[in-house]
């Protein structure tokens, strides 16, 4: 009785101020910064939603656990390295750098790696029977859960214990906001991540390669494009930007490394491929960091609770308006 | 080789001297009552029932179970009490060779959805005649009225939702203070032993972090300056810790577990909050000093739970076992774990018995004094502890009184 009276008395407390415009304006720049912080992570996951679902309308749902695979693999570097769970060290600039490049080519090798495996022994075989696309994405699904527990069974269900090499420092603010090196990196690095993608995918061969198959897999093939190393490719590439990702991401959230720490990330980040448009590169970092932001700004104002109804009411908004989201599908689209 | 020596030697370097100047930064701000100099941990109890009773019990095809985490969400809190069982089963059928309790275990992973199933497994299993369990509250409320339908009792060692007591389940029994108790004391230490005057509850959306938060809200009054709620599994708080720099309270409370709470905690530690956190039972575990980085060396816990470490018996009997430290709830769990035992050695081999027996049970145990009212709870409200991180563990701090 008394558990229903004080909840109804909370209730009462917080109608009067269900939307919480002061802490929006106030908080209005540290809650954007904070979210293109996190959307930039968003977005570069979303990239690999879009690239698979752009060459074979495939909802690859494993590819949170490709993530996650980064994740781990960006732990198990730093661990190797004699870092140890604690607080952060002092290291040299230099120093640092190179830790961190050598963390991030170990977790796209992981991430990539386990994106072609999973190709391999997932989807290739139901490729080559002419299954039908209901059964990919049911394989899609168990393929999520197999990683997972492979995970589980090995490193058990809590998370790895946080080791950090570089400490958050404030190096100037911005209205509300405090700009903090970390932020920059993750921004400004997938930022060029994605532009690295976008030109590989625009500009080079293979990348012209990816795009026939989207547009057209039997015409592609004719006029002698390898299918199936395409598809590779597109898997191996949507896998090193997810650890690179990874990284980023436990750089941020060093307790990230947990078996199924990935799924919520996959389902934001593929909500994001939708967002900005799956199978378009541009809409994904869009809508990666767009997704980020309004989290922020909807918790804001609606209290944390909301966060991800927001994201996703947002979502069914811009879809129903706009179907194939903010700038429309387009990996398949001929451009010149 | 040299290279990672030489960073392991840095790294152990700036730890030993960011460990120092934590330190120092607590002895500064400690004009406040939370660092007075302790009173001494209780020693184990010198009349507590011991779970090998006189070695002369005989019984023959009973069990006693272990539901909840074992490997799932937040799972060192359900190994803790796990291994407590487990040493207290150990003690009981080495000790009586003439009746050898065999202990199930049933994982229900903490999560509230899943808990049903694994209960109705668990009371369909004829030879268990008493739980240990369930551990968190969302999946207590999820499932005691499976247990109270099949007359099995339970004892959850660290439930401590108010509200499930208040089912009208017969068969649920509390080992420890509910959170009616722990949120008036954190209250009191927030204001009182730290001092402040602006505090900033945060809450999970377990039915223990919400039932949790509102007992520390309305203790607290109008000194509650923001009130955040956060989300199971969420591990990105940059908008909640933002809305918190902005109230700047002289004090966090964290109401909810360690899986959400470490990175919460670093978070608001990243961000250069430099209000006192203090986080609930659910957050102390070794696992949180080791998630939260930077951030754990500053952090308070309640607890209403009795420091272990006068327990230098137990203690050494359960590093024996299992190669590490007894944790929160341990003692618990093994206090759970002893009544049903008893119950067994003397008798009580079905579960109506069983139920009688916990019902009548008076005895000193090694955390409280056990024995329970009407409704399931500690007819004894124990006292909540205050507990602190130093040098990597959990020591106790100050209790409340």
């Amino acid at each position: 009785m008394h558990h229903v009276v004080s909840s109804a008395h909370i209730l009462a407390q917080e109608s009067d101020s269900w939307i919480n415009t002061d802490t929006f304006i106030d908080l209005f720049w540290a809650n954007t910064i904070g979210g293109l912080e996190y959307g930039s992570i968003y977005a570069l996951i979303a990239l690999g939603y879009t690239l698979v679902y752009g060459v074979l309308k495939l909802l690859n749902f494993a590819h949170s656990e490709v993530f996650i695979y980064g994740a781990y693999a960006t732990w198990f570097t730093f661990f190797l390295l004699g870092f140890r769970p604690g607080p952060t060290p002092e290291l040299a600039t230099g120093e640092l750098i190179a830790f961190l490049l050598l963390a991030v080519v170990v977790a796209m090798l992981v991430s990539g790696t386990t994106a072609l495996v999973l190709e391999r022994v997932a989807y290739r075989p139901l490729r080559n029977r002419g299954a039908p696309r209901l059964a990919f994405l049911i394989t899609a699904i168990g393929a999520s859960l197999v990683l997972q527990q492979i995970l589980f069974l090995w490193r058990g269900g809590n998370a790895e214990q946080a080791i950090r090499l570089l400490r958050p420092e404030t190096l100037f603010t911005v209205g509300s906001a405090s700009i903090q090196n970390l932020t920059i990196i993750i921004v400004v690095a997938s930022i060029l991540m994605w532009l690295v993608a976008d030109t590989f995918v625009n500009r080079t061969r293979f990348g012209r390669g990816i795009r026939a198959v989207a547009q057209d897999p039997e015409t592609a093939t004719l006029m002698g494009v390898n299918k199936e190393r395409i598809i590779m490719l597109t898997f191996v590439v949507g896998g090193l930007l997810a650890g690179a990702a990874a990284l980023f991401y436990m750089m941020k959230i060093p307790q990230g490394a947990q078996y199924n720490g990935g799924f919520l990330l996959g389902i934001k980040a593929f909500a994001a491929a939708v967002l900005g448009g799956i199978g378009n590169l541009r809409g994904a970092l869009l809508g990666g960091l767009l997704l980020g932001v309004i989290e922020n700004h909807g918790q804001a104002l609606f209290g944390g609770e909301w966060r991800d109804v927001v994201a996703f009411v947002l979502l069914v908004l811009v879809l129903m308006f706009r179907p194939t989201g903010i700038l429309g599908e387009s990996l398949g689209k001929a451009r010149v | 080789m040299a290279r990672a020596r030489i960073t392991a030697a840095l790294v152990l370097a700036a730890a030993a001297s960011l460990a120092l100047s934590a330190c120092e930064a607590r002895t500064d701000q400690g004009g406040s009552a939370g660092n007075e100099p302790q009173a001494d941990a209780p020693a184990e109890p010198a009349n507590a029932h011991k779970p090998e009773g006189d070695g002369n019990a005989k019984c023959s095809n009973v069990a006693i179970a272990y539901a909840g985490t074992i490997n799932g969400e937040n799972a060192a809190l359900g190994q803790n009490i796990l291994n407590g069982v487990k040493l207290a089963v150990k003690k009981h059928n080495d000790a009586n060779k003439d009746c050898q309790v065999e202990l199930k275990e049933f994982e229900t992973e903490g999560v509230p959805e899943k808990a049903p199933g694994i209960v109705t497994q668990m009371v369909n299993t004829k030879e268990i005649v008493g739980v240990v369990g369930l551990p968190f509250s969302g999946e207590s409320k999820a499932a005691g009225n499976i247990f109270d339908k099949a007359g099995l009792p339970q004892i959850s060692p660290s439930a401590t939702n108010p509200a499930l007591a208040e089912n009208g389940w017969k068969t649920f029994f509390r080992g420890l203070g509910n959170d009616n108790a722990q949120g008036p004391a954190a209250a009191k230490f927030l204001t009182e032993n730290l001092g402040a005057e602006k505090v900033c509850v945060v809450q999970d959306d377990s039915e223990y972090g919400i039932g949790l938060a509102e007992a520390v809200k309305e203790a607290l009054g109008d000194k509650v300056v923001c009130n955040e709620k956060v989300k199971t599994k969420q591990k990105e708080f940059s908008a909640v810790v933002q809305s918190i720099k902005a109230a700047q309270p002289d004090a966090v409370y964290y109401s909810g577990y360690y899986q959400e709470g470490a990175p919460f905690a670093q978070q608001l530690f990243d961000a250069g909050v430099e209000a006192q956190l203090v986080g609930p039972d659910g957050v102390k575990d070794v696992e949180y000093v080791k998630g939260a980085g930077d951030a754990a060396a500053e952090t308070f816990f309640t607890c209403p739970c009795v420091p272990g470490e006068g327990f230098t018996k137990f203690a050494g009997e359960y590093r024996d076992m299992f190669d590490k430290d007894p944790g929160t709830y341990s003692v618990e769990g093994y206090d759970a774990a002893t009544v049903l035992l008893s119950g067994i050695d003397a008798g009580n081999t079905d579960r109506k018995k069983m139920l009688e027996w916990i019902k009548n049970y008076d005895a000193q145990g090694l955390s409280n004094k056990l024995g329970w009212d009407d409704k399931g709870e500690l007819a004894e409200t124990p006292t909540v502890w205050t507990y602190k991180v130093e040098n990597g563990k959990i020591v106790r701090n100050v209790e409340i009184k």
